[in-house]
């Protein structure tokens, strides 16, 4: 600290002049001080505060697998050919033997075959993308779950929203670059999803594929925007995210000596240069051991792409697999409009369903901030029982998201169940509209439940699992009071309550009519706040009441 | 909003639970951070030590691991497979490389995080956080800054100067938009065709099979089979192949000619044998599985099925209109052939197509 303070006295004289260094090595910061100014950013970041939990570490692996998808990334593209050129492949893999494949494919498969660890890394960067994608989800789902994207994270939930869109995207692009005959069909299905789109569908897809499908330029120039665009996008980004994070400093749960005005945890240094740094080998080893252990997309198996073949079973990776259920699901609508031209609903809707699926997601945290009409900064998190109706929303939109999931993958549910694809398919479409309804009810239910629950822990103690059999007879089972901890702990969230609609009249009289944006606003915020939608918690007076009551039992 | 809701939020947190330890009667106050509570390794020497030991061991786990990391990539052969157990035949390199690579990373991390899990200091600090908003005074003295500096430049005051700046930066990324057009062609009615187009009822094409790369006669297709043929001249090296397999696919399955319910598919085909555009009418995927009983043709990837029987009406999917079926014939010696295009596009709809 006393250093740091030297900086400014010392700025006018060249770094070498500042009284002696201890030693080499404060000698070497010194001089590296004077030029990038380090003290003064460590002072504020060396010893920074972070809080503990094991949730906030998903975040973690999002960044860890995505350092190990560059890291593999780039020494793919020492071997990987992007070309469309054909070729006769004559490797060491005998069942492709005189196969004609464009080069892309080959050198894929001589990445697994030739080059010695090339498998591996091609294993690793492929499983890298998918636990990168997974993480981002369930990391996405603790922010949400627990109002962490609340004031003043709402544009760093957005970040990440894009970091988890663009992912998808990367993902879909590397994964279409072998060539091989499911990435080849996974090309085919979006060039008929582009050709769907109305007036411009045909020239995107011209432009985009350098003539008609499949061309010549599409690996090439999805090449340059998976190892070149997309990653440059999301480097960005994630550099914005860490710097917000680092800014806003880190949510926590409530809890004793836990406030709005501090954060409580453990410093950057010592204690998280170890902990997240080790994390990062963990994550690493944890992905190189699953890319020695389970094969990943075996390109090999399923042969080069061409455009009348293709294999059963054909799936996307798993991210992608709910854009897949809205395609399957949906039926095969296809009009005639303006004089005769193709409006073809069946794909188009998907289309569209598909942006809008994530974007209800990403606009969230302004829907919510508007309808509680909340202005003020949060850095505590949500128990997210104690948020019912976002709890249950966002476990309607993730039965959403698993229903369409089942539909992406409706054939391997029937083969694997032996059920009817069709009864499968109907199902989807009745649950696409159902049961997010249904799971909304039940989760905020179960929310209140818990609600209930943790007040009877405050006000009657916990249940100690000790029966006393009392004078006249009768068993009862002890309750032990909570400590203050605890009580604090379960007490201190906020309970809003609604907004309510403006006085008929202003104060001198005059009528005022509230708008229907009004309206819609004090009855959403009734839905998520008013009666029947939180449970009242307890009140100290409540608490002492039955405490004293005890003592004349 | 007109009116205020600030009265119907809660109080502000800190308002009734600070971090100072409340005394009064609260009984849900907020009663400070907890006192720390010290590990084995902090009060007992011997534990610390032994924790210390075992953190080396993962370091000195993960050297050796290299080590093994290295020699499995200069002794192993890249073709040789092993069996493991439970996996079953794996490659030797992959499964040594991978493993030896995730033992010296997994032991840095374990290790590191066993170090400061038992030996680094686990006390809990607080630290105050700021208000990310800038007081009134900042606030006001950066707009007053922004003004004067708005001000200086004349930026409002000289509008020409203004509007053709705002003009100059409007037009100069159409030199960027322009540059794209030179990505593709334009569509013209390059999707209404198909290789088959140039078969002429005076100089029909001849249907090629897929597999033998043999011309066809009608005898060759037995009922029941599903055959997939190309027109012939279009072969396998040709540099535009994959583009023109892409619309040319043809599948053809023979049915009994009572057993075809739609007279006009029956008229295209010859003597029951029907030749349907091999791409699916959803979004391009080759349609492959077929079920004999039925005549039920179904695509793989999204499951639309048509009814080959019935014009390839679409039965169940998300295909929006039949498969397109290929007049054929045969010619003076007895080859199934071509005499003309498809009478409507192949493959997925698209917004020029007419209805």
């Amino acid at each position: 600290m006393s250093t740091a303070s030297g900086t400014n006295s010392g700025a006018s004289k060249p770094a070498s002049t500042r009284a002696k260094p201890a030693n080499k090595a404060e000698a070497t910061a010194d001089w590296v001080d004077g030029r990038l100014g380090i003290y003064s950013l460590a002072k504020a970041n060396l010893r920074k505060i972070f809080p503990d939990h094991w949730s906030f570490m998903l975040g973690e692996i999002c960044l860890y697998s995505f350092v190990i998808i560059i890291l593999t990334g780039v020494y793919l593209t020492m071997f990987f050919k992007p070309s469309m050129a054909e070729t006769v492949y004559h490797g060491s893999y005998l069942p492709l033997n005189g196969i004609r494949m464009s080069e892309a494919y080959a050198s894929t498969v001589d990445i697994s075959f030739e080059i010695r660890g090339g498998l591996l890394i091609r294993q690793i960067h492929h499983w890298a993308a998918l636990v990168f994608v997974a993480a981002m989800f369930v990391h996405m789902m603790r922010v949400f779950f627990t109002g962490a994207f609340r004031k003043p994270r709402e544009i760093n939930w957005l970040f990440g929203f894009l970091l988890l869109c663009l992912g998808f995207f990367d993902g879909f692009f590397g994964y279409s670059l072998p060539d091989d005959l499911l990435s080849g069909t996974g090309i085919r299905f979006m060039e008929g999803a582009i050709l769907a789109v109305p007036l411009v569908g045909t020239y995107i897809q011209m432009f985009l594929f350098g003539g008609e499908f499949p061309g010549t330029d599409i690996i090439p120039r999805f090449f340059t925007i998976h190892v070149l665009l997309i990653p440059g996008i999301m480097l960005g980004l994630l550099v914005a995210h860490l710097i917000l994070v680092f800014y806003h400093k880190h949510t926590q749960w409530a809890g004793p000596g836990k406030s709005e005005k501090n954060v409580v945890g453990m410093p950057l240094m010592p204690v998280y240069m170890a902990k997240a740094g080790g994390f990062f080998f963990l994550v690493f080893g944890i992905i190189a051991a699953m890319s020695a252990i389970a094969t990943i997309n075996p390109v090999w198996a399923y042969g080069p792409y061409r455009p009348d073949q293709v294999s059963t079973d054909a799936q996307p990776d798993w991210y992608m697999g709910f854009a897949e259920g809205l395609i399957r699901f949906m039926p095969g609508w296809e009009i005639s409009v303006w004089g005769g031209h193709t409006l073809n609903l069946g794909v188009f809707i998907p289309l569209m369903l598909f942006p809008l699926v994530l974007v209800a997601i990403a606009v969230y945290p302004f829907i919510e901030s508007w309808v509680t009409g909340d202005k003020r900064e949060h850095h505590i998190l949500d128990r997210p029982r104690n948020a019912p109706v976002r709890t249950a929303l966002g476990a309607a939109w993730i039965s959403l998201y698993l229903v369409l999931l089942v539909g992406g993958g409706n054939d391997l549910f029937a083969t694997h169940l032996h059920m009817s694809i069709n009864t499968i398919t109907y199902m989807v479409r009745v649950g696409f509209f159902v049961v997010p309804v249904i799971t909304f009810f039940v989760a905020k239910r179960w929310c209140l439940g818990l609600q209930r629950r943790d007040k009877d822990k405050v006000l009657h103690g916990r249940e100690s699992g000790i029966i006393k059999r009392l004078p006249h007879g009768e068993f009862v089972e002890v309750h032990a009071a909570l400590s203050q901890d605890d009580l604090h702990t379960l007490t201190s969230h906020e309970q809003p309550e609604p907004l309510e609609l403006p006085a008929e009249t202003d104060e001198n009289g005059v009528a005022r009519k509230a708008g229907v944006v009004a309206k819609t606003r004090t009855k959403l915020s009734e839905g998520f706040y008013g009666e029947g939608n939180q449970i009242a918690k307890p009140t100290s007076e409540e608490y002492l009441e039955i405490t004293s009551g005890h003592g004349h039992h | 909003m007109s009116h205020d809701m600030s009265e119907n939020l809660p109080e502000a947190h800190d308002a009734s639970h600070g971090t100072e330890v409340v005394t009064h009667d609260d009984p849900f106050a907020d009663p400070g951070l907890p006192a720390h509570e010290p590990r084995r390794t902090d009060i007992d020497e011997r534990a610390a030590k032994r924790a210390e030991r075992q953190v080396s061991l993962m370091f000195v786990v993960s050297m050796l691991a290299t080590v093994g990391f290295i020699a499995s990539y200069a002794a192993i052969d890249a073709d040789k497979l092993v069996y493991i157990f439970p996996l079953g035949k794996v490659s030797a390199l992959n499964f040594a490389l991978g493993m030896t690579l995730g033992v010296a990373l997994f032991c840095i991390g374990a290790g590191a995080v066993h170090w400061a899990r038992t030996l680094m200091s686990d006390h809990e600090l607080p630290a105050e956080r700021h208000p990310i908003e800038a007081s009134d005074e900042v606030r006001n003295d950066v707009i007053e800054q922004f003004k004067t500096g708005a001000a200086e430049s004349g930026f409002g005051r000289r509008k020409m100067i203004r509007n053709t700046l705002i003009g100059s930066m409007a037009l100069v990324p159409l030199s960027g938009v322009v540059l794209l057009r030179d990505l593709g062609p334009l569509p013209e009615d390059k999707l209404l065709h198909t290789g088959w187009a140039e078969a002429k009822p005076s100089e029909p094409i001849r249907l090629v099979n897929m597999n033998t790369d043999q011309p066809m006669k009608p005898e060759d297709i037995i009922q029941g089979s599903l055959t997939f043929a190309k027109p012939h001249g279009l072969e396998e090296d040709a540099e535009d192949f994959q583009q023109q397999i892409a619309k040319d696919a043809l599948m053809l399955v023979r049915i009994a000619p009572e057993n075809i319910k739609d007279a006009n598919s029956r008229d295209k085909g010859f003597e029951g044998i029907l030749a349907y555009s091999k791409i699916c009418t959803h979004v391009g995927c080759p349609i492959s599985l077929y079920e004999q009983q039925t005549h039920h043709a179904l695509c793989p990837c999204h499951q639309s099925t048509f009814d080959l029987a019935d014009g390839a009406r679409v039965i169940f999917g998300p295909a929006g209109h039949p498969l397109p079926q290929l007049k054929i014939t045969t010619d003076e010696q007895g080859f199934l052939v071509a005499t003309g295009d498809f009478d409507e596009p192949v493959g997925p709809s698209y917004w020029e197509r007419k209805r």
